[in-house]
């Protein structure tokens, strides 16, 4: 069994800048208060989960004024409109929680979850039919219209399919939703989630993943847009021989709290999970937080895990907070480990790439579409990668040239104060357990 | 026919909260055409003039002037400096996670000439710059630095002086770290840059080695931040012999 344990600070490819204001805080393993994260409570009843004070481990980091509305079952009025564009041969039917089959892969894990599956409201069901092999995505688009609205989307993937869903938030208004993705034996199933929000939006959403036997589930979250996002990722296995991908990639800009928890949890033996979160910040008041709970449980021998988030810090003020937790109940597994670096803009990087001519603003786009590209690729769907590629980059455009100036002089920089590259962040070291 | 011209030019660096001067008053002029080695112990100051001159903003120029053709070079940003002619081999290239070489040239070579390339000659340029370099195609894909031993590093390096054909271009201690058989294929890289092109040179080298493949026309030995002493070929000679040592005793008077 090897358990590697580590918090890189980003010396290698992610440098500070002495003197910055920027904070960037990681913590390791061990700051966690709760006893196990097995503890946390799960429930369908709403009266189940006192109303958060903020202060509780899984609040804590969420901006409180902004959500606390959605802790009521009232919160939501209407149902948000869904587009469903599904090739051939895939079913697709709304109706309510029972009459889709909802909550056989899904129970709230928070009170907001729990007060949305009490809202009820319209529930949708993507069904993928067994051995059924889909040669293009089935697309979703949810379509906020302002208002306060609840949902539960249920995707269930049959015994040896194949198939991509992209699962798209746009628009505005206030949305707690609930996601049910069921991969059956053998199926090959990789689900998108993209938040792509109008800027004042919120959301607070809770996607559970049940892997069956023998599947391969990719999840996949991009987050880029709203005022508020946060999103709950719990996975777990139904049988041994599962393998989950968590991937997830954002950009945080100015006002903005993107938050991204996951938890895999393993009982049966012999499955695979590895996590992969990367994002970017940018703006005084970006803020992104990135919990990642594995728990091995004592029956999940056989288990190989791996978790890693990684931050770049574009601007002062912006900060990101990045929390990797590992729980491991047996020692009779594959191999288990996390690392978490939070970095600020290589300084380096960027003389390297101007003294081969590129403009300052050019430049620093390049080394954050080169940190988002390989995980970008890794979606699969070209049409998708394309159209976010081209969102970063137009954030980058509105917002850099302004954050650029704050950094280097216009001209001559032969009077620049010195920012030492290649040195530590104020990225905690790891606490070993 | 362009010239670079450094005069009396002192560069400090912030360290330990105060400021510490490197170079301390260095004059140097180099013409299209000509090279010059220049020859130093280990922390004498040499990266200290090749970055001072590319625009590293870590390098403070507390005196004297850097020109191009009379242009004030100091007065340019880090890209400017670039696309009016400037290009610097680094000692430590550093990784571009994300970014293919391939991408990595092509944008560099667009943002040099103001223009994108012709797709079919650059192709054709690139991949025979490479093969001059003794570099394998499959490297255009992978990412900039990343993974690159120090000797890929720096082929990697003269394949881009070779495709963005700079006025001058600076060498710092591309030598440093090859076997013999790299040393050749870099040399031949950098002779045929000399040859093609009326570029104007300055190899920083802290060993002779190198002397034998690239002959440069000037040497200057660079002791404690300014240059001590300037010759021809010869020079080079000399120091083989006997090392920095005499250098180093600082001359009484
Ligand atoms: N950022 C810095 N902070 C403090 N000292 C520095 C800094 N950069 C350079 N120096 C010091 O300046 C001196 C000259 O360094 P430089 O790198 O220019 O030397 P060099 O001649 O290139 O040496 P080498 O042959 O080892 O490459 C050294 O004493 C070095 O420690
Ligand atoms: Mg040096």
């Amino acid at each position: 069994m090897t358990v590697v344990e580590e918090n890189r600070t980003p010396g290698d490819e992610l440098a500070d800048t002495p003197g910055a204001t920027g904070r960037a805080h990681s913590h390791g393993a061990g700051t966690v208060p709760d006893a196990s994260r097995a503890a946390r409570r799960t429930s369908f009843e709403v009266a189940d989960f006192a109303v958060p004070t903020g202060r509780e481990e899984e609040w804590r980091f969420s901006p409180f004024a902004r959500i606390k509305a959605l802790f009521e079952v009232a919160a939501a009025e209407s149902a948000p409109a869904l587009e469903v564009s599904a090739p051939e041969g895939v079913e697709v039917r709304s109706g309510s929680l029972e009459e889709v089959g909802a909550g056989t892969g899904f129970v709230p894990g928070d009170r907001v979850a729990a007060a949305a599956w009490q809202a009820g409201g319209q529930a949708h069901l993507v069904r993928i039919p067994a051995e059924a092999e889909l040669d293009e995505p089935v697309l979703l688009t949810l379509r906020g219209t302002g208002g306060a609205t609840s949902g539960h989307l249920v995707v269930d993937a049959g015994r040896h399919s194949r198939a991509t869903v992209v699962l798209d938030h746009v628009g505005s208004g206030t949305h707690r939703g609930g996601v049910e993705v069921r991969a059956g034996d053998g199926a090959q199933l990789t689900f998108v989630t993209l938040q792509e929000w109008d800027s004042g939006a919120v959301q607070v959403s809770q996607q559970d993943v049940l892997v069956g036997r023998d599947a391969t589930v990719k999840h996949f979250a991009v987050t880029l847009g709203g005022d508020v996002v946060r999103l709950s990722t719990n996975v777990r296995y139904a049988a041994p021989g599962g393998d989950a991908q968590c991937l997830g990639l954002y950009f945080s800009d100015a006002g903005q709290h993107l938050e991204h928890r996951l938890f895999v949890d393993h009982e049966a033996t012999h499955c695979k999970s590895y996590v992969e979160y990367k994002g970017a910040l940018q703006g005084e008041t970006a803020r992104s937080v990135w919990i990642g709970d594995v728990l091995i449980r004592a029956a999940a021998e056989g288990t190989e895990t791996y978790e890693l988030n990684r931050n770049l810090v574009l601007t002062d003020g912006a900060r990101a907070d990045s929390v990797p937790n590992l729980e491991i109940e047996t020692g009779e597994i594959v191999g288990a480990g996390h690392a978490s670096a939070t970095g600020r803009f290589d300084d380096e990087q960027l003389f390297y790439l101007q003294s081969r001519g590129l403009a300052e603003a050019d430049a620093r786009r390049l080394v954050v579409r080169g940190f988002f590209a390989d995980i970008l690729q890794r979606i699969g769907v070209p049409a998708v990668q394309e159209r976010l590629l081209a969102t970063i980059e137009t954030e980058l455009e509105t917002t850099m040239p302004a954050a650029a100036g704050a950094t280097v002089p216009a001209a001559g920089s032969s009077t620049m104060p010195a920012p030492a590259g290649g040195q530590q962040t104020d990225a905690e070291k790891a606490e070993e357990n | 026919m362009a010239t670079l011209e450094i005069r009396d030019l002192h560069v400090s660096v912030e360290a330990d909260g105060g400021s510490k001067e490197i170079l301390r008053g260095v004059d140097l002029t180099i013409r299209s055409g000509e090279t010059h080695a220049i020859m130093g112990p280990n922390g004498s100051g040499k990266s200290t003039l090749a970055y001072s001159i590319a625009g590293h903003p870590k390098y403070e120029v507390t005196g004297g002037s850097v020109t191009l053709d009379g242009e004030d070079v100091l007065e340019m940003s880090v890209d400017e400096r670039a696309r009016a002619g400037l290009f610097l081999a680094m000692q430590y290239p550093v990784e571009v996670p994300g970014v293919t070489v391939s991408n990595f040239l092509r944008t560099a070579k667009t943002a040099i000439d103001g223009e994108a390339p012709k797709l079919r000659t650059w192709v054709k340029d690139v991949r025979s710059a490479m093969e001059g370099l003794r570099m394998d195609a499959s490297f255009a894909e992978r990412n900039v630095n990343e993974g690159f031993s120090g000797g890929e590093k720096k082929r990697h390096e003269i394949l881009q002086m070779e495709l963005l054909r700079p006025k001058f271009a600076i060498l710092d201690e591309t030598d440093s770290g090859l076997d013999v058989d790299a040393l050749k294929v870099v040399s031949e890289g950098v002779n045929r840059v000399r040859q093609g092109n009326d570029v104007g040179m300055l190899l920083i080298t802290h060993y002779t080695r190198i002397l034998r493949y690239i002959t440069p026309d000037f040497v200057h030995v660079f002791v404690d931040g300014k240059v001590a002493e300037q010759g021809g070929p010869e020079l080079a000679d000399a120091l083989e012999e006997s090392g920095y040592d005499r250098f180093l005793t600082p001359a009484a008077g």
